[in-house]
């Protein structure tokens, strides 16, 4: 029995890719959404203001340990919209489908972008579809896009990092960049790592619920680039100097022996479900107690602190011999070590 | 094993071993590392701000990437322009600078270059496109050689015609004896490495001492394994005591990993190759032999480059053979820096001046 594939005939409009919208892709994602079919959602947004956020998503392999780019697309826009604060609201999904996909995948895909939407508790509103030949996609690609309301009083951003400020890291860092890797290189890691992708708005929300809005100053998800990249933004966004202890980064000691036999730095390792929180420092014990009560923050651990910039913006790392370095951003991509 | 790695950061067992390495302070001692793997370790870790200034550790040609001569960078260029053959590679030969481009800007242009994790991903390649030559492009010592000896093996088991490779695997222990000989630089002991020794064995480095009188010890990766062997290296010296000794146990053997040398035995066979920065070393590179010549992808085209010129004003020849440190380098961090590197050591994150900029920009940034 041959499997059902996609085929460059259910991207054209007609009756098949009608079919495929209907049969296949609707009823899985519209799970606790009320999908329309008009060309365009109508949303009621309340009367605060609003974020707007869109990624495209084009992980390769589609399908890693811990999850797939369905769940990656739906989390990394969750998550984007998250870090400004904002309560998201609607997600739009556009897929863009190689021909030869097999259709069990494609299934598999759509139901864990149901699944995370309904963990994040947003719906998926409006959405496109497209074929293209083989060649001109690697499988799927996806584009979410998200609107979420930003609730009065909070005020979170980049440049938002002051002096004095705490440096808190919701949990284990690499997990995501490792899973991929490892499934990318048949690694064969004896104790598998599986992706963190997970929408991360509840666990915002808890932080606020707990702690003043302003004392919130920045949250940023370290996805590329990991978390040497994102403290380098918000250095430089907030022209603060940051430095960290290498000690107190939570890393898995999976993900720190595969680095070890890769020549991998866990700090320049994507994260698709962790936060940095840097928050006013007579806050930061608090937001620490409440982020670990939680299942997505259980790990969490302060990781360093804000201080006033000297020549230029930089971050810092303190090496376990006591000895500090600069904390660059990752230049290009990190390769397997050949040595 | 994934355990042992925080005991071997541990702040507790380093500190005392720093204060012992400071006791050497009656001359100056210089020790070279041979592997780009060690290299970043020393530079991540700040080892070497940590020790004191009258231990200099050096970084030799220890990065694969690095050591690459520029007419085998060409010759992989000119491959990749080939419209029939797919170039497979590891990553950090992507942006290499040749004479006249890199295998990244011939990607832009249209070449098939596909960046690699593994030569089963090639094979694999090579299986899926009969209509295509596929040419994984070898760069490696001891360390990677095995795996590509493999990848011909399998080929061979498999059928699989279209498949070759570019082999300019080179071998770790002539480089040392050249350094020696040409007594460019001093060097009072050779921190060893940890992965190449996994293959070949401490007994590989044994001519270092009976024969040049220069102490050397296999070390690991983690700061405590490099801290212990520079004591280990330092005690030796003072000692005026030189033999081969091996800190890394837990993975190095006497006699190396057999299995993998009988698969270069089978594949290759040695032969004088060119590194960047040294010359033509005897008796150093790996060469595929007759038997196998359907996979030797210098053998199945005919790769003629004109001439290769390495680029101007940059010094990795001699940031290669210890004589110059990537600082001295009038570009460092100028003219050249990972964005816009203008040598391969500067290109691979094995490379010195990578590492070197990448954490020891500002050195010496204590608290
Ligand atoms: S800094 Fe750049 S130009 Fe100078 S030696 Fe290193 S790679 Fe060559």
């Amino acid at each position: 029995m041959s499997e059902d594939i996609i085929l460059l005939a259910h991207g054209s409009g007609g009756t098949l890719m009608h079919r495929l919208i209907e049969n296949n892709i609707v009823p899985l994602i519209k799970e606790g959404g009320n999908f329309e079919f008009d060309d365009a959602a109508e949303l009621l947004v309340p009367n605060q203001r609003i974020a707007l956020t869109t990624d495209s998503y084009v992980v390769k392999p589609p399908f890693f340990n811990g999850g797939n780019i369905g769940k990656l697309a739906v989390s990394g826009t969750v998550n984007d919209l998250a870090m400004k604060g904002a309560v998201p609201i609607a997600l739009s999904l556009a897929l863009i489908i190689e021909e030869g996909l097999k259709l069990s995948e494609l299934e598999a895909i759509l139901k864990s972008i149901a699944e995370t939407a309904k963990e994040a508790g947003i719906r998926i509103v409006t959405g496109d579809t497209k074929v293209v030949e083989k060649g001109s996609a690697d499988k799927i690609f996806i584009n979410t896009s998200g609107v979420g309301y930003i609730p009065d009083g909070r005020n979170v951003s980049g440049s938002n990092a002051r002096p004095g400020d705490v440096v808190i890291l919701s949990g284990t860092i690499g997990d995501h960049g490792i899973a991929i890797m490892s499934e990318r290189e048949g690694l064969g890691l004896t104790i598998p790592v599986e992706s963190d992708a997970t929408p991360l708005n509840h666990l915002v929300e808890r932080i606020f619920e707990s702690i003043p809005a302003d004392a919130i100053h920045v949250l940023r998800d370290p996805t590329r680039g990991g978390l040497a990249t994102t403290l380098n933004e918000i250095a430089q966004q907030s022209n603060v100097v940051i430095r960290i202890e290498e000690e107190r980064v939570p890393v898995k000691d999976e993900v720190k022996g595969a680095c070890e036999i890769l020549g991998y730095d866990p700090l320049y390792l994507a994260n698709e479900g962790k936060l940095v929180l840097i928050v006013k420092e007579e806050f930061a014990d608090e937001a620490l107690k409440v982020m670990k009560s939680t299942e997505k923050g259980k790990d969490a651990a302060i990781i360093g602190n804000v201080e006033e910039v000297e020549s230029k913006p930089a971050v810092f790392v303190k090496t376990v011999l006591g000895t500090s370095r600069f904390l660059t951003m990752l230049s290009g991509e990190q390769f397997p070590r050949i040595c | 094993m994934v355990r042992l790695i925080d005991e071997f950061r541990d702040p507790e067992l380093l500190r005392p071993l720093l204060q012992r390495i400071s006791s050497y302070d009656d001359r100056n001692y210089s020790l070279m590392e041979v592997c780009g793997t060690h290299t970043v370790s020393i530079s991540r870790f700040g080892i070497r701000s940590a020790v004191p200034e009258n231990i200099k550790l050096l970084s030799g040609p220890g990065c694969p990437v690095c050591v690459t001569s520029q007419q085998d960078v060409d010759k992989a260029i000119e491959l990749a322009k080939n419209s029939n053959i797919i170039l497979a590679t590891f990553g950090d030969m992507m942006k290499v600078p040749g004479t006249k481009s890199s295998l990244a800007k011939e990607k832009a242009k249209g070449a098939n270059v596909v960046v690699c994790y593994s030569t089963r991903e090639a094979l694999d390649i090579a299986e899926e496109h009969p209509e295509k030559e596929v040419v994984f492009y070898g760069v490696g010592f001891e360390t990677t050689a095995p795996t590509v000896a493999f990848s011909i093996l399998e080929a061979k088991k498999r059928k699989i015609k279209n498949y070759s490779v570019f082999s300019t695997h080179k071998l770790v222990p002539p480089a040392l004896r050249a350094l020696l000989d040409s007594g460019e630089v001093r060097i009072d002991g050779f921190i060893l490495p940890g992965h190449v020794s996994v293959i070949i064995g401490l007994k590989a480095y044994e001519f270092l001492s009976e024969e040049y009188g220069v102490p050397g010890v296999v070390s690991g990766f983690e700061p405590l394994d490099i801290l212990i062997t520079i004591e280990m290296l330092l005690k030796q010296i003072r000692s005026k005591k030189a033999k081969i000794e091996n800190q890394y146990k837990r993975t190095v053997t006497y006699d190396g990993n057999i299995y993998a040398q009988k698969a270069l035995e089978e594949v290759f066979k040695i032969d004088d190759a060119e590194w960047r920065g040294i010359g033509l070393i005897p008796k150093s590179g790996l060469a595929i032999n007759e038997e196998f010549e359907d996979f030797d992808a210098s053998k199945k085209f005919d790769v003629k480059v004109p001439y290769s010129i390495e680029p101007p004003n940059c010094s990795c020849g001699e940031v290669l053979r210890g004589v110059k440190s990537p600082f001295e380098c009038k570009l460092f961090g100028k003219g050249c820096t990972p964005e816009h590197p203008v040598g391969p050591c500067m290109v691979s994150s094995e490379g010195a001046c990578a590492a070197y900029y990448r954490f020891e920009r500002y050195t010496r940034v204590v608290d």
